[in-house]
């Protein structure tokens, strides 16, 4: 078992999933609980035999056998899924049902069933992206707290609300309702959106780059695409972004674990299988009347994925492309990017110019590439004193050792 | 060569998903170890963490051992080492000592006939 495959969060995901079907979303905790409690039962054998040849199997079956237990002994104290009702209260029927609720086919949904079940209309986006890296990913509070740069309390809350409200919706949602599904898709691809972002820019303490985030959030959209109701054209174009993006991820920091800046990226270390799965699923998505955000993300992506260098890059295409972003999805962020792009497709003072045009740019004000990217800008046409201000802005707002280090060389090259 | 026991003492498995695979991680490989370079008599066994007590000549039976997570019997191991000094240095490797536990190194004695 190799410590980078993270076989525990994803085993714990799966059984929560599971055993939340066969006790009732209400007694989510009791199913937190049987959780941790199968942990133990297996690695206390473990510790001693070795780990078996199929641990995540082995992990469910103690899962399993911890709920038949459960459901023994809590079964007059408690009510358990009210789909399943009487059947959990006769012993004639517990066992057989249980195990039929723990077959490869059944459990085959779970993950999804859950997935929708914590998009659940009256959480906030937040909520939900925590409530999923929580719950389906296996991640501690302390974790998720880490992921996201906040303070362990605020997750704590937002977690113990967003768990509050689950156990209150009663049910499960229910995945074979092709109409709700598809009510229910889009706040689910927004959530794993996030998620990928939030490892892809994630302003982390300790790297820049948290590549754990955007691969689970890449194994969940796998998940969803793998339902029928789960496949649309924004589906496919959000898989498209995630692969396209995630493929530069290894071009992003050196040898010596510095950020490189996109000119500077070695290209030869993009995955190129990634990035042509990407292109594949850029095509399935170019379906419908639906032009989602993310399709316009994607085909940004896809140009810059299969540019040789910045010189060979479209730029007047991205620059077309942010521009129906900006119509669409307005927002400071992609006005800046729009901005980089001009300087690239024209001119760094035009570059400048757009970003002095950015409407409610005060809301950039904490964002240290803003600063940066008028510093690079100042510095491709010569005013070092004032690449200089910039960048010396964008280092005191640096969110990790590996930006400051980046801003502190782009400093030390305006001499 | 002789025979020592091996008694773990430790709160039980805990943390968060990742943590716990980590400390098993440790566990599988110092256990894997040991085993390669001939140390394990027997790998003993886990043991539950509550059972009974039995006291005194009025053999009053308790539920028990009722201890601090962290001084409960968690299981046991029959190691092979040349001394007690070699017991010791093998027994470091005990993953959940970072974790506040002990390992009790207790030589099996030897009944001379």
């Amino acid at each position: 078992m190799d410590a980078r495959d993270h076989l525990f969060r994803r085993d714990a995901g799966r059984m929560v999933a599971t055993l939340t079907r066969v006790f009732g979303v209400h007694n989510l905790a009791l199913v937190e609980d049987v959780v941790q409690d199968a942990f133990c039962r297996a690695l206390e054998v473990w510790n001693f035999r070795g780990v078996p040849e199929n641990p995540s199997a082995w992990l469910m079956a103690t899962a399993k056998n911890r709920a038949l237990d459960m459901l023994r002994r809590q079964r007059t104290a408690r009510t358990f899924a009210p789909e399943l009702g009487h059947l959990l209260s006769s012993e004639w029927t517990l066992a057989p049902v249980v195990e039929e609720l723990f077959a490869p086919n059944a459990i085959k949904d779970d993950a999804l069933r859950m997935m929708f079940s914590c998009c659940h209309p009256r959480l906030r986006e937040e909520a939900r992206v925590a409530l999923i890296l929580n719950i389906l990913c296996g991640f501690s509070v302390d974790e998720v707290a880490n992921a996201f740069v906040t303070s362990q309390a605020a997750i704590e809350k937002r977690i113990i609300r967003a768990k509050k409200v689950l156990a209150g919706s009663k049910h499960l949602f229910d995945v074979a309702v092709p109409a709700d599904f598809a009510a229910r898709r889009p706040a689910v691809l927004r959530a794993l959106y996030l998620l990928f972002n939030e490892g892809y820019h994630g302003a982390s303490r300790e790297s820049a780059i948290r590549s754990e985030l955007c691969h689970e959030a890449m194994r969940l959209m796998t998940i969803l695409l793998e339902h029928p109701s789960g496949v649309a054209p924004a589906s496919h174009a959000l898989a498209a972004l995630m692969c396209l993006n995630a493929a530069r991820l290894p071009g992003r920091t050196d040898k010596a674990g510095s950020l490189r800046p996109l000119a500077e990226q070695d290209r030869s270390r993009w995955d190129r299988e990634l990035i042509a799965r990407g292109v594949k699923f850029l095509e399935l998505s170019a379906t419908g009347a639906d032009l989602s955000e993310y399709h316009i993300e994607a085909a940004i992506a896809s140009i810059h994925a299969n540019a040789a260098s910045t010189a060979e890059t479209d730029w007047r295409s991205i620059v077309c492309l942010y521009d129906v972003l900006m119509a669409q999805h307005p927002s400071p962020v992609v006005a800046l990017n729009r901005a980089i792009a001009v300087a690239q497709s024209e001119s760094a003072e035009r570059g400048l110019q757009e970003i002095a045009a950015i409407s409610d740019r005060e809301r950039l004000a904490e964002y240290p590439f803003y600063f940066a990217a008028q510093g690079e800008l100042e510095l491709t046409r010569g005013l070092r004193n004032e690449a200089k201000k910039h960048f010396r802005a964008a280092l005191t707002l640096a969110r990790n050792p590996m930006e400051r280090r980046y801003y502190e060389q782009r400093l030390a090259a305006c001499g | 060569m002789s025979e020592y026991l091996f008694l773990y003492r430790g709160a039980g498995p805990s943390g968060s998903p990742e943590q716990m695979q980590l400390v098993m991680q440790k566990w599988v490989a110092w256990f894997k170890d040991l085993g390669a370079k001939g140390h394990i008599k027997s790998p003993g066994h886990p043991l539950e963490r509550a059972g009974k007590v039995v006291k005194g000549a009025g053999k009053a039976v308790h539920d028990g051992p009722f201890a601090e997570a962290k001084d409960v019997v968690g299981g046991y191991t029959l190691i092979e080492a040349r001394d007690l000094d070699q017991a010791v240095e093998l027994s470091k490797g005990y993953p959940v000592l970072e974790r506040d536990g002990s390992v009790e190194v207790r030589p099996i004695q030897k009944i001379d006939m």
